[in-house]
């Protein structure tokens, strides 16, 4: 993975990127309401498959603008992006 | 085992050197086992050792999809130390140290443990305070570490570049006199033959692909070379301990990312200590055939691809011509990854897991090759005796619920 191909911008080295971990991670809003292991699940747990993964994706040294990512984590190649909102691509083998 | 000794040499040398035995055998796996443990690098070995060594447990097997001590054992950077922060790492590092400064002895086979002292540098302010703290805290535990200053430093280690006008000088740094480095391969090696002596069958080329379980305990596990049952599994899989832990249901705290490291062309001897610098991610030392070994940061991407990208030597080598300029005209020979299994806490998980007899050794992170022979211990008394050792209690999976975690982001090398 040498390049990215950024939504907004097109492709740019990978050295003008910030990883920003696991994509569609939603936050309870109260998390008052959660147990010791919900909240833990929420903190710690993450994907961490060996294969497709949803990601962010941060342009820190382009436009500045986060995005998401489906990459396989085996191979390392980029299978389709998409911009925040927008619901996470249906992405073949 | 015929020992290995310098009679044995002179004997061996006698028949040019065609009489040697296998270092260990190549069985067939049989149904069962009391034990298996899934991953044969460094800790996997090492634990299957101590299950026949001090609890007596000798029909276990060890698992390895591909060969003894091809990934995270064979691909890191050879660095031993114990100077950890808490009290809990501490012991358990130290632990381990101890058992390295015996282990050739202990196993009959030389992995060149070379206690020729760890350097970490200080770069600023805030890095000569968490240093000092370190030292003082290592102290209490009786782990020996001296603080040098920027002077003592240059006499230490007369190659580092000392300017003040360099984008992060050195200010200081600690030394670990006994740590040091040691033959990685040498460690595979020499636990996977004194384990094998007692017993243990090692089987390579043997990919687990499921693990089995009856009313919520383990039963087996499938591989590429059929069903093989035991009462008692261990994962020790490093990267790969996610993938492992999904077989049974379990979703574990860490993600796996590269972790690269770099050798040169080899020189004369001009290195004799270990510098690693957290604050610009780079370490070296110079191995025995005279190669400058460099470690780099991870690839902060979640990935299998034991590659990583070519950015992250880039950054790596520019923090390592800074801190060293000769080796600016240094050519390199050959770049790596390694899969590593990093923790929120950046300390291991060596633990019970919810399923009876299932057992978890992972998440060293960028630091486990210095652990090796002290992790096998602990893990293989949390398996014989079906609760953990004293030492490795504080790293259960359950921390990450109770909140007590023992955050090591700073006696780290590489930032999780």
């Amino acid at each position: 993975m040498l390049t990215i191909p950024c939504p907004w911008c097109g492709e740019r080295d990978v050295h003008e990127f910030r990883s920003g971990g696991e994509a569609h991670l939603k936050r309870e809003s109260r998390t008052d309401n959660l147990s010791d292991a919900e909240w833990a699940d929420f903190l710690f747990l993450r994907a961490n498959p060996k294969g497709e993964h949803a990601e962010r994706w941060y342009h820190v040294h382009g436009c500045r603008r986060w995005f998401n990512a489906v990459r396989n984590t085996h191979t390392d190649t980029i299978l389709a992006v998409y911009k925040p909102g927008e619901a996470k691509s249906e992405v073949s083998q | 085992m015929r020992r290995y000794s310098i009679l044995a040499l002179a004997r061996n040398a006698l028949g040019y050197h065609e009489g040697w035995e296998r270092a260990w055998r190549a069985p067939e796996p049989k149904p069962e086992y009391d034990a298996i443990i899934v991953g044969g690098g460094g800790h996997g070995l090492a634990t299957a050792y101590y299950l026949a060594k001090e609890h007596g447990i000798t029909n276990v097997a060890v698992l390895e999809k591909g060969w003894l001590g091809g990934g995270n054992t064979g691909r890191n950077t050879t660095i031993v130390r114990s100077n950890y922060l808490w009290d809990e790492s501490a012991a358990l590092y130290e632990h381990s140290l101890k058992i390295w400064e015996g282990l050739s002895q202990e196993l009959n086979y030389n992995v060149m443990f070379s206690q020729r002292g760890v350097m970490n540098l200080a770069h600023n302010l805030h890095d000569l305070r968490e240093l000092k703290r370190r030292a003082h805290a290592n102290r209490l535990n009786g782990i020996d570490c001296d603080f040098l200053s920027r002077e003592q430093v240059g006499e230490y280690c007369p190659l580092i570049n000392l300017s003040p006008d360099i984008r992060h000088p050195v200010l200081g740094a600690t030394l670990q006199r006994r740590g040091g480095v040691a033959r990685h391969d040498a460690v595979a090696w020499g636990f996977a033959r004194a384990a094998d002596a007692r017993g243990v069958d090692i089987i390579q080329n043997c990919e687990v692909t499921g693990i089995l379980r009856e009313g919520g305990r383990v039963t087996g596990v499938e591989t590429s070379r059929g069903t093989i049952r035991a009462k008692k599994i261990g994962l020790v899989t490093a990267g790969h301990s996610s993938v492992l832990a999904g077989m049974a249901g379990i979703r574990l705290p860490v993600e796996s990312h590269p972790l690269q490291a770099l050798v040169s062309e080899p020189v004369k001897p001009i290195l004799d200590t270990v510098v690693m610098s957290n604050t610009v991610h780079a370490y070296v030392s110079q191995s025995d055939k005279g190669e400058m070994v460099i470690g780099a940061g991870i690839d902060p991407y979640v990935s299998y691809s034991q590659r990583g990208g070519f950015n992250v030597v880039q950054d790596t080598l520019h923090a390592i011509v800074e801190m060293f300029p000769m080796f600016s005209r240094l050519r390199m020979l050959r770049q790596w990854g390694g899969i590593v299994d990093t923790c929120p806490d950046a300390s291991p998980i060596l633990s019970k897991t919810p399923i009876e007899g299932l057992y978890i050794n992972c998440g060293w992170g960028t630091g486990g090759f210095k652990a090796t022979p002290g992790s096998g211990h602990v893990f293989a008394h949390t398996i014989a005796r079906d609760e953990p050792h004293p030492l490795n209690a504080p790293f259960s999976l359950e921390r990450f619920t109770t909140g007590r975690l023992v955050d090591e982001h700073g006696a780290a090398a590489v930032a999780h």
